[in-house]
């Protein structure tokens, strides 16, 4: 059973990967890009069992910073 | 004065540290990440830079999960001091220790020079060596030394008069100018710059010391 965490900053806090990923899209030719952020992506293989309540556990304990970060959670 | 500097794997100022809490008058013990106690007695507990476990996560974030770290919150819980260095301050801050957290520097940029700090309260252990107002010539080292905490935290620091240190000149986007901060009672510091790189004439520089003498007045006859 898999379990997939995607982490982003929260909306408000600065993002300086993701405005430096615009900006060379801009240089390239990309037109239209108006904002750009980066997260991370967390995959668990999790034992029969493992419930989505425990993956939010590891994601509010460890896996993502709440004071800075949001995340969602993908079962299955 | 009783200090303790942990390692981790991928420290790196631990001994600098160590050194600097020496030359003040501390009896200096090394604890590893995967000790469960800190020593009987200690006083101080120095959380140094570096890149604790490769930074691997988030700066902070698995050393933060260390046995260690767990003693060591106990002891600030019980009221023990303690000083966080760089990757030291953002370990403190994923313990729950210190509000707030480090995002990377606004310019992108690994940072090493030394810049001016203005030290904002002389109201603690670790800033009583220096006058209100001083400014202090302190290395900074890091990539992420970007202050952040929510409007209602940073208003909080500022109202408790726990912001220690400010940059004179803002060279990583930190949420106003913030370098260093205090716990709410005022004894564990957590700080970017480096006190132990500016502690020997040696280093160019000896502004930090007044830290570590600071220290050792307020804990040497403990």
């Amino acid at each position: 059973m898999k379990a997939r965490v995607h982490v982003m900053l929260k909306a408000g806090v600065l993002d300086p990967q993701g405005e430096a990923i615009r900006h060379a899209l801009g240089a390239m030719g990309f037109d239209g890009v108006e904002g750009v952020r980066q997260g991370k992506v967390i995959e668990l293989d999790l034992a029969d069992g493992a419930s989505e309540a425990d993956v939010r556990e590891m994601c509010e304990k460890l896996l993502a910073n709440t004071v800075i970060e949001s995340y969602t959670v993908d079962m299955g | 004065m009783r200090a303790a500097v942990v390692v981790f794997p991928g420290s790196n100022c631990d001994r600098d540290l160590a050194v600097a809490f020496q030359r003040a008058g501390a009896q200096v013990s090394m604890v590893w990440h995967k000790d469960t106690d800190l020593p009987e007695g200690v006083d101080i507990v120095g959380v140094p830079g570096g890149f604790s476990y490769g930074d691997y996560l988030r700066c902070g974030a698995i050393a933060a999960q260390s046995p260690i770290c767990r003693a060591v919150k106990a002891h600030a819980e019980r009221g023990g001091y303690v000083l966080g260095v760089c990757n030291g301050f953002q370990v403190l801050t994923e313990t729950g220790i210190l509000p707030g957290a480090l995002l990377r520097n606004a310019g992108l940029k690994y940072i090493c020079k030394t810049v001016d700090l203005v030290v904002k309260t002389s109201a603690s252990v670790f800033t009583s060596g220096y006058n209100g107002g001083d400014t202090a010539a302190i290395p900074i080292a890091h990539h992420d030394g970007n202050y952040f905490a929510d409007p209602e935290t940073l208003a909080a620091l500022h109202d408790q008069d726990r912001v220690a240190f400010t940059y004179a000149e803002n060279p990583n986007g930190s949420a106003r100018d913030i370098a260093g901060i205090l716990s709410e009672n005022r004894r564990v510091l957590g700080m970017m710059p480096h006190p132990e790189r500016a502690a020997d004439s040696g280093h160019g520089g000896t502004d930090g010391m007044a830290l570590f003498r600071g220290l050792a007045d307020a804990l040497a006859p403990a």
